[in-house]
């Protein structure tokens, strides 16, 4: 894939490598690193050391709205035509706790699917190399530089045992 | 994952094997075995559509459908597919909350089964209704009646339950399945490229991803985890809620919950043992795997024997002639058969599992698990017609005898399912790369952490 941001792309085979790399390009100023791993990694995680995702507050806000909307729809619906069922009155809210409960999940996870692509897309990766070694056994660690940066960077990656090196003008 | 050095469940792959292995098994050309199968799922799917078709046009009757017995072999076979489903929604999130790591292997199968059973389970609520053209009045829609339904009762209830699992179990799948499909999309060419780069969302496992997906799935697995528990407990309120001999028990939601677990198990042993042969994946779903599956089983067959125990002691034990009638007619009533079947089937049988030399022999598992989708579908089929057969006025009693239509859409509704988990156990990973890559320490330079390679 040809890329549009300049800079280094670096494949390791190793895990301990790879975050090492990653502790050093950020200790020397190096932002905006994309790092590319077929499977969740604590490792590389806490290397990268990005805050806790706030998709946790699309899911709290969603379910509450979706509990809210479910009692809410239920109460509504009963009153807007009153018919007594089965003795109970026509606000019964022990009936409505099913949908009021169904529409809590129902709406807490479609917004935590959301979430994850908006959020997801407010970083942008367009321009950013990419290779599929990355969804097989290699972790890629992209750095954004200026050429006059990248023998630097370079030498940095495969100091710390990155197996393969490419420039991206 | 932590994984601990000596659990079996540990896969002994590296993370390049396990992709190869997985993807051969999408890229590998299909066997004139899997087009049989697809073949006889399609002429069975046929069935449903030609024997619905009819039913529409003639009418409940062609189901044998006559007063008192107004719920029958649709309503049970609808409690039985939704059953199905909940196995694969305990081990996909309620075993990943508990991180369970066995359940890695075949938590995607499973998953795939419950959105499938929960679509094949969709159909016969409505195949119920009579006029199936008209289901959507179901729904609270705005309509020329200015009438809404009636929120006060279970089958409204049932609705919004079963249509949410659909919902977030279809989603839950998918989302685990977008980081695999990304890697399946790297190493294809052809259509397979273009249809794997549509589906992956763009996904390239980059940090800014990961970031908000290992968060996301961990909180959808916390929402399908009470989801999973109140559906069969709002289909179970479908009969509790009726004041007929032998439906209104308290026990009800919490049996139904454990019989729904043990089914679901049973049809994930039925289709498992055969398909990790099919595909070749026997390294990589175990004995070790299967004898987990079996201790679930025995644990849920154990907790249907005490549920069976307690509904016969209630009823003696309650005074009420209405329910000592019904039980008595269970077993020595006309559908003693049925009775016997399912007690038989699901008590019992699930006992033999507290022999490990039988948790570990994949045939005698393989017919038990046969015992236990017979023997689970009779328990609805009892829970069903025997209660609407006796109920409180003797001359009021009935029987049914189901019809070939009732045979034809039961028959159907497998080849429907089977339809679906064949068309995606070829083209999609059947058993979940970026998981079970989780579970594997990955090679390190250093030898600190005790991985090194």
């Amino acid at each position: 894939m040809s890329a549009s941001v300049p800079g280094v792309l670096a494949h390791f085979a190793h895990v301990d490598a790879a975050a090492d790399a990653i502790r050093e390009l950020k200790a020397t100023g190096h932002k905006d690193l994309t790092v590319y791993c077929a499977a969740h990694n604590h490792e590389l995680e806490e290397a990268i050391g990005d805050p806790v995702s706030p998709v946790r507050l699309w899911t709290l806000f969603a379910g509450l709205t979706g509990c809210a909307a479910g009692f809410s729809l239920a109460v509504w619906m009963s009153s807007d035509w009153p018919l007594l069922v089965g003795g109970k009155p026509i606000t019964a809210i022990p009936s409505f706790v099913v949908i009021g409960f169904e529409l809590t999940i129902l709406f807490g996870s479609l917004a935590t699917v959301l979430a994850v692509i908006v959020l997801s897309a407010m970083k942008s990766l367009k321009g950013r190399p990419y290779h599929p070694k990355f969804s097989d056994d290699h972790i890629g660690v992209f750095v954004p530089c200026r050429a006059d940066q990248a023998a630097a960077v370079e030498q940095l990656l495969t100091g710390h045992g990155s197996v393969e090196v490419t420039r991206d003008a | 994952m932590a994984v601990i050095a000596h659990d079996p469940s540990t896969p002994t792959q590296t993370h390049g094997e396990v992709t190869r292995d997985v993807l051969a098994t999408i890229t590998s050309k299909p066997t004139k075995g899997y087009y049989y199968l697809l073949g006889t799922m399609a002429i069975l799917t046929l069935l449903l559509l030609g024997s619905v078709t009819l039913l529409m046009k003639e009418g409940l009757g062609l189901a044998g459908y006559a007063p008192p017995i107004m719920w029958s072999v649709y309503i049970t076979t609808f409690v039985f597919w939704v059953g199905i489903g909940h196995a694969g929604t305990l081990i996909s999130a309620i075993l990943f909350l508990f991180r369970s790591p066995w359940r890695t292997a075949v938590y995607r199968a499973t998953e795939a089964m419950t959105v499938f059973a929960v679509m094949t389970a969709a159909l016969f609520p409505i195949i119920h209704i009579g006029r199936q053209w008209i289901f959507y009045w179901l729904l609270p829609y705005p309509n020329a009646r200015y009438l809404w339904p009636n929120f006060k009762s279970p089958l409204l209830w049932d609705v919004f339950a079963i249509s949410t699992y659909l919902t977030v179990s279809s989603t839950f799948l998918m989302v685990g399945l977008v980081p695999d499909i990304a890697a399946v999309r790297d190493h294809v060419s052809g259509w397979r490229k273009k249809l794997y780069s549509a589906l992956s969302l763009g996904w390239t496992g980059a940090d800014s991803q990961w970031r908000h997906y290992s968060r996301a799935y961990l909180y959808l697995a916390a929402l399908a985890t009470p989801l999973v528990l109140s559906v069969h407990s709002v289909v179970s309120w479908d009969f509790a809620v009726s004041i007929v001999p032998g439906w209104h028990g308290t026990i009800f939601a919490p049996y139904f919950v454990a019989g729904a677990i043990y089914s679901g198990i049973g049809m994930v042993l039925t289709l498992m043992i055969p398909l990790r042969k099919v595909l070749k994946v026997e390294h990589m779903i175990t004995d070790y795997h299967f004898d987990n599956l079996s201790k679930l089983t025995l644990f849920t067959g154990s907790i249907l024997l005490y549920a069976y125990a307690m509904e016969y002691f209630v009823a003696w034990y309650s005074g009420s002639t209405f329910e000592q009638t019904t039980f008595w007619r269970r077993a020595f009533g006309p559908n003693w058969w049925a009775g016997w079947t399912m007690i038989i089937c699901n008590a019992f049988v699930s006992q033999l599992l507290w022999f490990k030399k039988i948790r570990v022999n994949l045939t005698s598992l393989f017919v038990i698990s046969i015992f236990i989708n017979l023997g689970m579908w009779f328990e609805r089929y009892v829970i069903v017609v025997s209660s609407l057969a006796n109920d409180y006025v003797p001359y009021a009693w009935g029987q049914i005898n189901p019809t070939w239509a009732d045979w034809c859409i039961l028959l159907g509704s497998f080849g429907w399912f089977g339809l679906w988990f064949t068309l995606f156990y070829k083209n999609f990973p059947i058993v979940a790369i970026q998981e079970i890559k989780e579970m594997i320490p990955m090679p390190r330079r250093k030898s600190s952490h005790g991985g090194a390679h």
